[in-house]
Formats: C-alpha cells, sequence, structure tokens
C-alpha cells in the first residue's frame, strides 16, 4: 500500500467535514483517525447515508400500524402485512445526482439500486416505478436540448435495467420545469413480496459466523459517491463522472436469483446491499444492528482492477453486490448456490463480539472504528429555518382570460401533461403477466400471482404547489396519491417518500423542508398510509438556484376483488358523467397559470381532509356496489383536462357532452382550476339517478355533468359552448413527446 | 403433453411461459436449467423471453453454445416441437434453426405495446386453432425485433409457407404503420421447412387470460395442443 497521505485541514475539508465534525471523530477513536478511517467517516457521515440534516425532521412522520411488520428506518426498507400470511417491502430512492452527469448509467444503477433494497429484505421484487423530473423540452436552446438529452438517456437506462432484470416498470410520473434545468430528479420505487416468515434481516448476528461478499468484484466506479450526492451540482460536477457506477443488470438478475435462493435455503443469519458508501455501509451498518463487531479482510475482496487502495475498496460504490453472514457450518451452501449461478464470492471476515468495524489489509489493521458509533451517531443538525412568509393569493383580475378552445389544446400539448406513451412504451410494463391495468391511468394495477392479491401503485408531487407552500403541496401529494388508488378501486395501505430538496444549509430550503415533511407526517396520519421508509436527497441545486421542493409520495393499495378495478377511460357512450366533490373555483399555482400565463405565483388549492376522505369513501363504496363504469381524479389542468383524459384514454376515443353550470365565475376558473377532493365518474345512464342519491344519503357533493357520446367533446360554461373535435385533442395529448423527443 | 421451459441465467419470461401453458388441459411443464443436456423426456420445448447471457454483444449470441441448446438441437431434428418467443426467437437464428436475423428495432428503442398479427396459414402445427387471415392481439416487448433475411431466404420462406405470423393493423392489413420494428415483409414469425421449429416475436403468455387484456395467445398453445393430440400414439 502506497504511504497514506497526511491528513491536512484541507483533505478534511475535501472529504465535506467540518473541523466540529473532526473534533468528534477524535472523540469517538480516541486518537486521530487515518486517511482510510477519514473516508470511511465521510460516507457514513455524508447526508446520504446518514441523515443529519433531515432525520430530526423525519421522526414527525407516522411509522407505525396495524399492518407494519418492519418499521422504516429499522431495515433497508419497511415491511407491511398484506393478508393471508403475505406481506409487500417496498421503497422509493433517488439517483439525482448521478443522473445529472450520466444519464443512462445513473438512472440504471439508481433501478438497480433499489431492487436490491427490496431483495435484500427476503422479498421477491415484482414491479417498478419511476417519478422523473427535467428540465423544459421544448425548443431549440442549448438548455432545451441538454434537458432532451438527460430525458431520453434516464428514460434508456431505467429501461435498460428493468426489462433485462425483468420487472415490469408500470407506473410513474414525469413533470418539466425550469428549476430542474441542470438537476433532474430520478425516483426509483420498487416493491416485492414476500411470507412473513420470510423477512430477512440486515443484521451481523452470531459471533464467529463467517462474512461473505457475494456478487460483482469491486472497482473504482462510484467512488465516494455517497459524499457527491451530498453536495451541490456545479459546472465542474463533469468531473465526478466516476462517482457514477455502470450498472449491469443481467449480473443484478443472477444475484437477485442467488439471493433468493440462498435465503430460502435457511442459512442465512444476516444480508445487506452495498449500495450507498458500498463495503463501508454494509459491514457497520450489520454489525450496529446486531450489536456486534465485524472483521474483514481486504485482500480477500474480489477486485476488477489491480493495485486499489483499502481506502478506494472500501469507498467503491461498484453495483450488484451483498454482503452475506452465514450461518457457521454452512460454507458450502453459498459455495453450492454462487457457483450454480457463476457469480463470484469470497468469505472476507467474520463476526466478532467487541462491537469494532475492523479492516485488515494483508493482516495489518486499516480501520478499526466502533461500528456502533460510525453507523448511528452521526452528528445531527438543527438546521435555521427561515421565518415562514405567507404566500399572497393570486390576483385573478390580473390574469387575463384566454381562448378556451386554444388553452385547453396547449394544456393536453404540455409535456407534464401529455401522455407519456413515450416514455412507457419504452419500458417492459408486462413481463410477469400482473399487469392489469397498464401505465396512463390513475393508478397502475398488478396481480400479484404468488399472493393472489392485487395491488395498485401511484406515485404524486406537484412541485408548483410544494414551491407556493410546501406543507400544502406535501398534504396534497399525499391525499392525491390515496385519490388515484381510491380511483382504481383500492385501499391505501402504506406509504414511501423521497424527499427532493436544495441546499439544507440555506434557511429558506431548509424552511421548504420542515413545512413538506410536517404536511406530509398529518396527511399520513390522517388517510393512515405510515411511512414506511424512503430517502432524503438534499443539494439538489445548479449554479441558477435550488429546485422547487419536491416531496414526491409513492404509495401501495389492495384491491379487495378483481371486479373492483376501475380506469379513467370512458367504457361508453351514453354513459352519464358525474362528478363528486364542487366545482371549483382555485387558479393559484395552476397548470393553467404556468402555461398559457407564464407565471408560477398564487397559493396552491386548500386540502380538507374531511371532504377529501369522504370522497374516496364514496367512489370506493360506488365500486365495491359495481355502479362506476369509469374514475378520474382532477387534477393539473382542472375539469376540462380531467375531461379531456378521460375521452383520449379510451381504446377508440369517445367524445362528451358536458354543462358546467357555476355563476359568477369566469370561464377559465370553471374550466381549470385545481380545487382538490374530485373525482369525475362514469356510469350507466340507468344507473345515475341510484349513484346520485346515494352520494346525496352519504353527504357527498355531486354533480351530473353530462354524457359520453358524440365525435366532439363539448363543454358548456355558463351557458357558453365550446367544442373540441378528438383527433387534435388526442394528437396533442398522444404524440407531442414523442415529437419532440424524435425530430 | 410435456414441456420443458428452458431457463437460462438471463430468462425473465419462463416462469411466465410454464403459467400461462400450466393453465391449459392435459398439459404438464417445467423449468428446465441451461446446463442441461437431456431433453429427450419432453414433446415441447419453449425457449422464453429475457435476456438470455445479459445479451450485451447480440441477442442470443452466446446462447446458441450453452449446453442445453445441442439438446434442444437434437429435439428438432427429430422433430420434436420447438418454440422460441422473442429472446428464444432470436437464439433459435443465432442457432440457425430458423433463417434469418432480428436486428435493432427501427427508431432504435425497446417497444412494448399491445400488437396485431395475422395468421398467414392455418394449416401448420402452431396456428391450426386459428384462421388463415384471422387477427391476434398479442403484444410485443423487445429492442431487437426487426427480422431481416436476404432475398433467396425471404423467397423461400413465402414459397414454403413458412411465414406464420404478421404485424397488421387491427383490420388485418399488413401495413408499413402497423409494423412496429422494420421487419421486413411485417415478418412477426416463422417456422423451419420441416415444420415443427417456431418463432416468433409477440408474447403469446402475456396474452393467455382475459385480465391480461386478451387471450388470443391461447390460439399457439392450444394448436400445439391438438395438433400432439392429433399425432400421439395414443390418439386412434
Amino acid at each position: 500500500m502506497s504511504a497514506s497521505p497526511e491528513i491536512t485541514p484541507e483533505i478534511i475539508d475535501k472529504h465535506g467535514i467540518t473541523p466540529e465534525e473532526y473534533e468528534r471523530i477524535k472523540e469517538v477513536l480516541g486518537r486521530e483517525p487515518n486517511f482510510t478511517e477519514l473516508g470511511v467517516f465521510s460516507v457514513m457521515w455524508s447526508e446520504h447515508c446518514s441523515y443529519k440534516n433531515s432525520r430530526k425532521e423525519l421522526r414527525k412522520f407516522p411509522t407505525t400500524g396495524d399492518r407494519i411488520l418492519v418499521k422504516a428506518g429499522e431495515e433497508n426498507a419497511g415491511v407491511v402485512d398484506i393478508g393471508d400470511g403475505w406481506a409487500v417491502a417496498f421503497k422509493i430512492e433517488s439517483h439525482n445526482h448521478p443522473s445529472a452527469v450520466e444519464p443512462f448509467q445513473g438512472a440504471a444503477t439508481g433501478v438497480g439500486g433499489i431492487i436490491r433494497d427490496i431483495f435484500t429484505m427476503g422479498a421477491r421484487p415484482v414491479f417498478l416505478m419511476d417519478s422523473l423530473r427535467f428540465g423544459p423540452i421544448e425548443g431549440d436552446s442549448d438548455t432545451a436540448k441538454h434537458n432532451r438529452r438527460l430525458f431520453a438517456g434516464v428514460v434508456a437506462g431505467i429501461a435498460h435495467y428493468g426489462n433485462c432484470i425483468g420487472l415490469p416498470t408500470i407506473a410513474g410520473e414525469v413533470y418539466f420545469d425550469e428549476s430542474y434545468n441542470g438537476n433532474p430528479l430520478v425516483n426509483a420505487f420498487c416493491l416485492g413480496v414476500l411470507k412473513h416468515e420470510e423477512i430477512a434481516r440486515g443484521a451481523a448476528s452470531g459471533v464467529g459466523n463467517p462474512v461473505f461478499y457475494v456478487g460483482a468484484e469491486t472497482g473504482r466506479d462510484g467512488l465516494a459517491g455517497a459524499a457527491f450526492a451530498s453536495r451541490e451540482l456545479t459546472e465542474e460536477s463533469k468531473q465526478d463522472r466516476p462517482a457514477v457506477q455502470v450498472g449491469d443488470p443481467f449480473k443484478e438478475k443472477l444475484l437477485l436469483e442467488a439471493c433468493l435462493e440462498l435465503l430460502a435455503s435457511g442459512c442465512v443469519a444476516g444480508i445487506q446491499d452495498m449500495g450507498a458508501a458500498g463495503l463501508t455501509c454494509s459491514t457497520c451498518e450489520t454489525a450496529s444492528r446486531g450489536g456486534t463487531g465485524v472483521e474483514i479482510e481486504i485482500a480477500k475482496v474480489p477486485q476488477r482492477e489491480t493495485g486499489m487502495t483499502a481506502y478506494e475498496t472500501l469507498l467503491s460504490e461498484s453495483q450488484e453486490r451483498m454482503l452475506v453472514i452465514v450461518k457457521k457450518g454452512e460454507e458450502a451452501t453459498v459455495r453450492r448456490i454462487f457457483d450454480k449461478w457463476d457469480l463470484p464470492y469470497a468469505e472476507i471476515g467474520s463476526v466478532t463480539d467487541d462491537g469494532m468495524m475492523r479492516v485488515r489489509e494483508n493482516g495489518k489493521i486499516v480501520v478499526e472504528i466502533p461500528a456502533k458509533k460510525l453507523a448511528d451517531d452521526a452528528p445531527l443538525y438543527d438546521r435555521e429555518a427561515a421565518k415562514k412568509v405567507p404566500t399572497p393569493e393570486l390576483d385573478l383580475k390580473s390574469v387575463k382570460q384566454a381562448d378556451s378552445h386554444e388553452s385547453l389544446l396547449r394544456l393536453l400539448a404540455t409535456p407534464s401533461i401529455a401522455s407519456k406513451r413515450w416514455v412507457w412504451r419504452q419500458y417492459d410494463h408486462m413481463v410477469r403477466v400482473g399487469t392489469v391495468v397498464k401505465p396512463g391511468s390513475d393508478a397502475a394495477v398488478f396481480l400479484v400471482r404468488e399472493a393472489n392479491k392485487i395491488l395498485a401503485a401511484t406515485t404524486d408531487c406537484n412541485a408548483i404547489y410544494c414551491k407556493q407552500d410546501p406543507r400544502e403541496g406535501a398534504r396534497i401529494a399525499v391525499a392525491e396519491a390515496a385519490r388515484n388508488l381510491a380511483c382504481s378501486g383500492a385501499v391505501p395501505l402504506a406509504s414511501t417518500d423521497n424527499l427532493n430538496f436544495g441546499n439544507p444549509h440555506k434557511p429558506e430550503n431548509f424552511l421548504q423542508l420542515r413545512e413538506a415533511v410536517e404536511g406530509m407526517a398529518e396527511a399520513c396520519r390522517y388517510f393512515d398510509t405510515p411511512v414506511t421508509g424512503g430517502n432524503v436527497s438534499l443539494y439538489n441545486e445548479s449554479p441558477a438556484g435550488a429546485i422547487d421542493p419536491t416531496p414526491t409520495v409513492g404509495m401501495v393499495g389492495v384491491i379487495a376483488d378483481e371486479k373492483h378495478i376501475t380506469t379513467q377511460a370512458f367504457k361508453n357512450a351514453g354513459d352519464v358523467v358525474i362528478l363528486l366533490g364542487d366545482l371549483g373555483d382555485e387558479l393559484g399555482a395552476s397548470h393553467y397559470l404556468k402555461v398559457i400565463h407564464g407565471r408560477k405565483e398564487g397559493r396552491p388549492p386548500r386540502l380538507d381532509y374531511a371532504t377529501e376522505k369522504g370522497i374516496h369513501d364514496a367512489v370506493l363504496s360506488l365500486i365495491r356496489i359495481g355502479l362506476l363504469q369509469s374514475a378520474h381524479d382532477c387534477a393539473e389542468g382542472g375539469i376540462a383536462v380531467a375531461v379531456a383524459e378521460c375521452c383520449l384514454s379510451a381504446d377508440k376515443p369517445l367524445g362528451a357532452t358536458i354543462r358546467l353550470d357555476a355563476e359568477g365565475l369566469r370561464d377559465d376558473q370553471v374550466l381549470f382550476n385545481e380545487s382538490q377532493s374530485r373525482i369525475l365518474v362514469s356510469v350507466k345512464r340507468a344507473n345515475a339517478a341510484a349513484t346520485l342519491s346515494l352520494l346525496a344519503w352519504r353527504g357527498i357533493s355531486a354533480k351530473r355533468l353530462g354524457e359520453v357520446g358524440g365525435t366532439d367533446l363539448k363543454i358548456a360554461v355558463n351557458g357558453r359552448e365550446t367544442a373540441w373535435e378528438l383527433e387534435p385533442l388526442r394528437a396533442a395529448w398522444m404524440d407531442t413527446i414523442g415529437e419532440l423527443m424524435e425530430s | 403433453m410435456k414441456f420443458a421451459v428452458i431457463r437460462f441465467p438471463g430468462s425473465n419470461c419462463d416462469e411466465d411461459c410454464v403459467h400461462a401453458l400450466r393453465a391449459l388441459p392435459n398439459v404438464t411443464a417445467e423449468l428446465v436449467w441451461h446446463k442441461e443436456e437431456d431433453l429427450s423426456a419432453y414433446d415441447g420445448i419453449v425457449l422464453p423471453g429475457g435476456f438470455s447471457y445479459g445479451d450485451y454483444l447480440r441477442c442470443g449470441a452466446i446462447a446458441r453454445f450453452s449446453p442445453v441448446m445441442q439438446a434442444v438441437k437434437k429435439a428438432a431434428d427429430e422433430g420434436r416441437i420447438v418454440i422460441g418467443i422473442c429472446n428464444g426467437f432470436q437464439i433459435l437464428c443465432e442457432s440457425r434453426l430458423l433463417p434469418g436475423a432480428l436486428v435493432r428495432n427501427r427508431g432504435l428503442h425497446f417497444i412494448c405495446e399491445s400488437t396485431y398479427v395475422r395468421v398467414e396459414t392455418n394449416y401448420t402445427i402452431f396456428t391450426n386453432q386459428g384462421l388463415t387471415g384471422s387477427v391476434l392481439n398479442i403484444p410485443i416487448a423487445h429492442g431487437e425485433g426487426c427480422y431481416m433475411a436476404d432475398e433467396e431466404t425471404l423467397r423461400d420462406l413465402n414459397v414454403h409457407r413458412q411465414i406464420l405470423l404478421r404485424y397488421c393493423d387491427k383490420e388485418g392489413i399488413a401495413s408499413e404503420a402497423a409494423n412496429p420494428n422494420g421487419s421486413l415483409q411485417n415478418i412477426a414469425g416463422i417456422r423451419n421447412r420441416a415444420g415443427n421449429v417456431f418463432g416468433l416475436m409477440p408474447h403469446p403468455e402475456r396474452a393467455s387470460e382475459a385480465r391480461l387484456g386478451s387471450q388470443d395467445g391461447n390460439v399457439i398453445f392450444r394448436s400445439v395442443l391438438e395438433w400432439h393430440r392429433r399425432h400421439s400414439p395414443l390418439h386412434s
């Protein structure tokens, strides 16, 4: 080994460690750290691994409930009971920074990482979702071209990994906004299924048990990626490309099958994937959870490159690797299974009783740190939050009323609202023969054949709302996720969140984080969807500033009976269209304001929990009785966009005739307001009266708006009718993204 | 009828195929590991979709050298039934059990979507339960499914009625617009000259239940079962 560099204040600073943190390291060790140990601390105490700036906030989330089998933070992913002895493990995780500098590999390895988090729990991964954000992709500017390149690269990277490993990508969301210029968001979600007794633990239990390294060899890729992810992106970030890992989905497929086979054999005492901070994180976390120590010999680690130092080997984030603690005497089982799958493996150490993470290099100790202190005792910070300033209401008089006909066409063609068919057509969304509702409806619906359960899943976040009022925006993100599940016939079970924010050292950013977490926590309590885990991604800034706060919610629900599966598409001409909820009037922070008037301002719509929950319960009860032909929530673009989507989602587009009577309101206000707690349903004509009286009996505000049919979409506002031919509407909604990307 | 569904390490439609086959009457279907060298116990062999050995080089290029492919070739030579779906079709072409090659889709993207294919002839092991000219709704999911062959091969395929499925629109017109990947002559599936080896890009196992949106894929599986029933020694 070459001589370690001397520890200087510059080297400490380069590792992102503050002078106070360095003092704390010396306290933990009772001495000065060596260079390798400094590297180990720098990744473990980075925001990415320790959540040092956000952990105090995260404690506000509800994490318990009757159905929660493994709580958030306990293990790599939470586990939730779905009945009959079956459970699901799911989680969402970001790969924003790597995707900004290398979109294809950044996104691909993001998918790989979240899949490992799930099978580490002993669950068989069954489907994926993705929540993506990019800068605008329209136009000829260099920025737009770059955004298109990032978008194309990320989608291709997700497709590459998910398609090859054989997991369907069944849902997700993509939004475009200037605030993501230079800092796209890539949040990947994976769900797996397991029996209650199959839950695997990431603890190094059983002193003397051998520690195995399995999977791909370690190289220099992804060196200190966790630390890279905990900085702002700058012009120089491109030089960090070596911090991005390279994904090999075929190897991960082998690793997945081999690990599940190994877990089924009963010889595993503990298992943990090597994700962020690689070998370092997996050794100290397993030791910390087990209340034990782990000692490994670095020379035994399978290596792809020669001449790697202990520092490099410990901090590498090479993909497709796992750490397995095997019950003593069962070593032959590991060899048999990993030989079968032609995967590298090595016994690299053992579990000890002294609580130390000890690393040797050819026998000589190079790292010796108390594991628990390293894993769990990172400093926690109360960052300074700016003072909350209420967002002013939108002054409607300042908004010139735009032409209704043109506005709807433009809204449908805006990439954030337009159909994402160009995206999900590139994802294998049908493998595992369980996708009963394909991408493009409110929530994807998947039949998990192993468990004979039908699950619905969605991800949601309107970042304009969050920018304008992070607390209200986060509450709405949770409510909308639950609403989407209700529309597809599902009862929400639990949620996972991906908190994407700017640099927490800036008080205005920290205020956004705190407000969003508190709003989200409150809403998750109200809808009884405890948070099972998730991910925090801070430092999402480019030279132009921070991204809009984007606290993405992933939510999973169960559909009790196959007959309850409902989609957003209108089904038959002659069906009656009914609105659950009020016509609304709130245009603040709306897409109409942004797309048509170029203004991102005003207070977002207000959420009333009781009204919202009442609507969810009502739509579910109508679904259970068998009254609904379709259900779709009103979101970006308001009722006009929602009706158009119902028309255009049908196999062959269907027209509709709609009447909206709201005296005293402007046309644009009626058509495009984004007031919450509204669901658009269609029912057979013969059932319309019964549906309305059931809703009245439940005390739910509801209106008959019109009916499905005809060759046009006609909407009359206070008696003034506008008609749209279906084909131009379809083209605007369906073809826009493809045309932008393929031209 | 007894099926082997070959499991290469990167197969990912293997269990889907087993599931679809087992749902049919009088069928047993088993996963068979790619290191197996003997397939004599099976009446039919399915090479399922996926990424056999990662396929970073050329789809199916490595699979052709696997131990099990020697056994598949032997079975094909003996006249037993072999079906290659998606990656399985690519492997059959790489192994020269079927002519031509499957290259990168026109437009270069991976495409997963519902497609329509027309039955070009029903006088075959694989399509006898459909009508010639009938349209089946079966999805595709591939990055390299553009069928290419030289002119002589194409002529032979046509002359010997080896083209069993062509991409078409809902009405059965094999137009350019209905061709998802740029395949020559809209070819979606072909058989060998002897008639017992069939490769197709669409995934019949994904169209095997009404709740998946289509059951048309079962036409292929039921055709094989019907042919086997008529030709089995027990049938009189």
